[in-house]
């Protein structure tokens, strides 16, 4: 067993409000810059909808992720070494400006150097690569909401799952959906950017998982951007450099969380420790389909293990990290209650941030063509606990993105959820609790006590409950570099050089 | 000390010192700004059409050009069958017009798509001229001068030759055709601009990634709390 720290964050979709206040502030600390205009590390998107970059979902065009062939060896979707190599000069599934969008400002000096007219002066729009006036024609968030039409959520790649009749009904404008899907860098345990890198300029940081890019080993053969199944390696057209989100390690290692979670309007994300097993990345990477989900969470151990604790202690790793690993939120969700799931396990990549499915609302219910208003809010929620396929976003569809199509773990997840709704919901009413209640409780496999915990973590934990982060002891590990007495009197130790373009 | 031998005596080991140390500095000092600087997420249909055409044109000449120097008895003696120095000089030829053309729509494309022309820097101009300098002396000799692989081993090679073992003869192409002089003047051009233009990715080339392992990990942290450090 070789047991590594990983710092993983959980994002609760059944508390995002779409405002995307994470995008922003990670664009103000991290890429409002030259080149890095059009990245969005941290993005928002609608579904069903195409995201961003439009179709991502679709490896088929994009080629990310691993494939696992029939002798059940694992390799890049995207290219072969030796294709790699032959690749270099051009990319052919690497997406364009225009798979995202060309990034533009306005001319705002313009409505104050306007000479005097009949008519007010404009701030025309004008490209921030070319400095040229352009049409808008995309963004990030083009069809946030579904932009009034349902035209890019029928572009949906994993609206494939769905049946043909359910996709119509979702066309129909009573029963339009949509949920939002907050996305970061995965920073997975067996990441496709880092094999895919010609240059081996991308490494994972074995003390916490952080995925980054060597700004100086980076030579533009763009590999990455392709082979990254979340198309989360952007390419800096300015720098001529790849970057990708860095899970704000500068704030981990100060003991901030990162600033996607810190400023989240909603408090759906949750950081945490997980330890994982570093020997069984590989099998796991490569297990068959239906067992994606199960040996990716097997992947993850139990920090009160004994045995766990042990091989921790030998792999170096702190007891504060440890006793953060212990009192994590992220596990509690992923492995004591088994209510979170990875993005799209089915690309292979093993990704480390994980997901609460949202619930929905119970579709409007027809009965000999008319539509019943009558009937109670907690009745149409026991409702939908027994027929969970009335749930306006189809189980199919939820299956698609979290559980490579196993729509059994769904199902499970939501009923639980479902139950401590109606528990509490019932408790806070009543006062007490009702045989049928605590009938379905036990029904969706869960208990009472579980229930208070889950209610606890999910909407009353402040900030320390929501953020356990561990200590960086940054201090030893600078020491074994450098003699801090040496560098008495300065500011800080070392200094960085920020990528510029070369000639 | 006439032109003849500035250029052809002093310039290429001025080129070749540019070369080495520039690159040197660079990569130690700067590494951040090595890179291909691809623009292929601004523009990629011409890209497509020139990128690939003028590298694998180039490249295959260039490897071309340094069998006739490492191995000119070899290429004689395959050109003694007229079949044989006839499919060589074919081959060369068309690898030329396949370069020279994909250099063309680099060109118009570095010039005609606004998004490409705002990351082009007038160092990737002069590169481009020079390159194509090299590309059209290169066609104009093949054609003009038949036949360079008949040729170049017994005139051309002596004075590489002489480069290389650090005693220069720039009188053994005192009297050769201007092209030819041109020609080789070019390629002296680009090795002194290596480390200060974009050419520098050249030398990334990247074979290291047929063997190493998929993932890479790197410990930021001892493994243990490192043992206290001596004082000064």
């Amino acid at each position: 067993m070789d047991v590594r720290a990983h710092l993983s964050m959980l994002l609760h979709l059944d508390k995002c409000i779409g405002c995307h206040t994470c995008s922003v502030a990670c664009k103000n600390i991290w890429t409002d810059r030259r080149g890095a205009e059009y990245m969005w590390w941290n993005n928002v998107e609608t579904r069903p909808g195409t995201g961003y970059p439009t179709g991502w979902e679709n490896q088929q065009h994009y080629g990310g992720g691993w494939r696992r062939n029939d002798k059940g060896k694992l390799g890049l979707a995207l290219h072969s070494r030796p294709k790699a190599l032959a690749n270099l000069f051009f990319s052919p599934k690497m997406p364009e400006i225009d798979d995202y969008y060309e990034p533009f400002t306005f001319r705002y000096e313009d409505l104050i150097t306007a000479p005097e007219s009949d008519q007010q002066p404009t701030a025309i729009p004008i490209s921030q690569i070319t400095g040229l006036p352009m049409e808008i024609e995309g963004g990030p968030n083009w069809d946030d909401d579904l932009s009034g039409s349902d035209i890019y959520a029928r572009n949906d790649p994993s609206l494939d799952a769905v049946p043909k009749a359910i996709r119509h009904q979702l066309e129909e404008i009573e029963r339009v959906v949509f949920s939002y899907l907050p996305r970061i860098c995965n920073h997975c345990l067996n990441p496709s950017c880092i094999g895919s890198c010609p240059s081996g300029a991308i490494y994972k940081r074995s003390e916490d998982g952080v995925v980054l890019v060597n700004e100086s080993k980076c030579r533009a053969w763009r590999m990455c951007v392709s082979a990254c199944p979340y198309k989360k390696v952007y390419y800096n057209w300015s720098t001529g450099k790849s970057e990708k989100c860095i899970h704000c390690f500068p704030r981990l290692e100060t003991g901030q969380a990162p600033a996607c979670a810190h400023s989240c309007v909603g408090r759906i994300r949750y950081i945490g420790v997980l330890l994982y097993d570093a020997e069984r990345i590989p099998e796991t990477a490569a297990v068959p389909e239906d067992r994606l989900l199960e040996t990716q969470s097997d992947i993850i151990l139990d920090p009160s293990d004994p045995e766990v604790i042990e091989a921790a202690r030998v792999a170096g790793i702190d007891d504060g990290w440890m006793d953060a690993a212990r009192r994590s939120p992220v596990y509690q969700f992923v492995k004591e209650w088994k209510i979170a799931l990875p993005l799209h396990s089915e690309y292979r990549t093993i990704p480390m941030m994980y997901y609460v499915p949202p619930l929905s609302p119970i579709m409007t219910t027809v009965e000999q063509s008319l539509i019943r208003l009558d009937l109670p809010d907690e009745e149409v929620d026991f409702e939908l606990f027994h027929e969970l396929d009335k749930a306006r976003l189809p189980i199919a569809y939820l299956a698609k993105l979290f559980a490579a199509g196993d729509e059994k773990v769904i199902r499970r997840i939501l009923r639980k959820m479902l139950a401590v709704r109606l528990y509490k919901r019932r408790q806070s009413i009543s006062g007490e609790v009702d045989e049928t209640t605590l009938r379905l409780v036990e029904e969706a496999g869960t208990s009472v006590t579980e229930i208070e915990a889950t209610y606890r973590l999910t909407t009353l934990a402040k900030l320390a409950e929501r953020f356990v982060l561990p200590p960086y002891n940054r201090e030893v590990s600078i020491e074994s570099l450098q003699d801090p007495l040496a560098h008495k009197g300065e500011v800080g130790v070392g200094y960085m050089r920020p990528p510029r373009r070369g000639s | 000390m006439n032109w003849n031998q500035v250029l052809f005596d002093v310039f290429p080991y001025v080129a070749l010192t540019l070369a080495v140390l520039g690159t040197v500095v660079r990569w130690r000092a700067r590494p951040s700004t090595v890179s291909s600087l691809s623009s292929q997420l601004l523009e990629r249909r011409k890209l497509y059409w020139g990128s690939v055409a003028f590298h694998w044109g180039i490249i295959i000449l260039l490897l071309a050009h340094l069998v006739v120097l490492i191995l000119p008895r070899s290429v004689e003696r395959w050109n003694q069958v007229p079949a044989r120095l006839y499919a060589l000089e074919m081959t060369g030829l068309a690898l030329g017009v396949w370069t020279l053309v994909g250099l063309g729509i680099l060109i118009f494309r570095r010039l005609s798509e606004p998004k490409v022309k705002a990351v082009t820097s007038s160092m990737d101009l002069v590169l481009l001229a020079v390159l194509t300098l090299q590309v059209v002396t290169g066609l104009w000799i093949a054609l003009g001068y038949r036949f360079g692989s008949q040729w170049a081993p017994a005139v051309f090679v002596p004075y590489i030759r002489s480069l290389l073992s650090l005693q220069p003869r720039s009188d053994l192409v005192a009297a050769l055709p201007w092209v030819l002089r041109l020609h080789a003047l070019a390629f002296f051009v680009l090795l002194a601009l290596l480390p200060f233009s974009r050419l520098v990715h050249i030398l990334s080339l990247p074979l290291g990634y047929l063997t190493r392992p998929w993932q890479i990990v790197l410990r930021v942290r001892p493994r243990s709390v490192a043992p206290p450090l001596p004082r000064p």
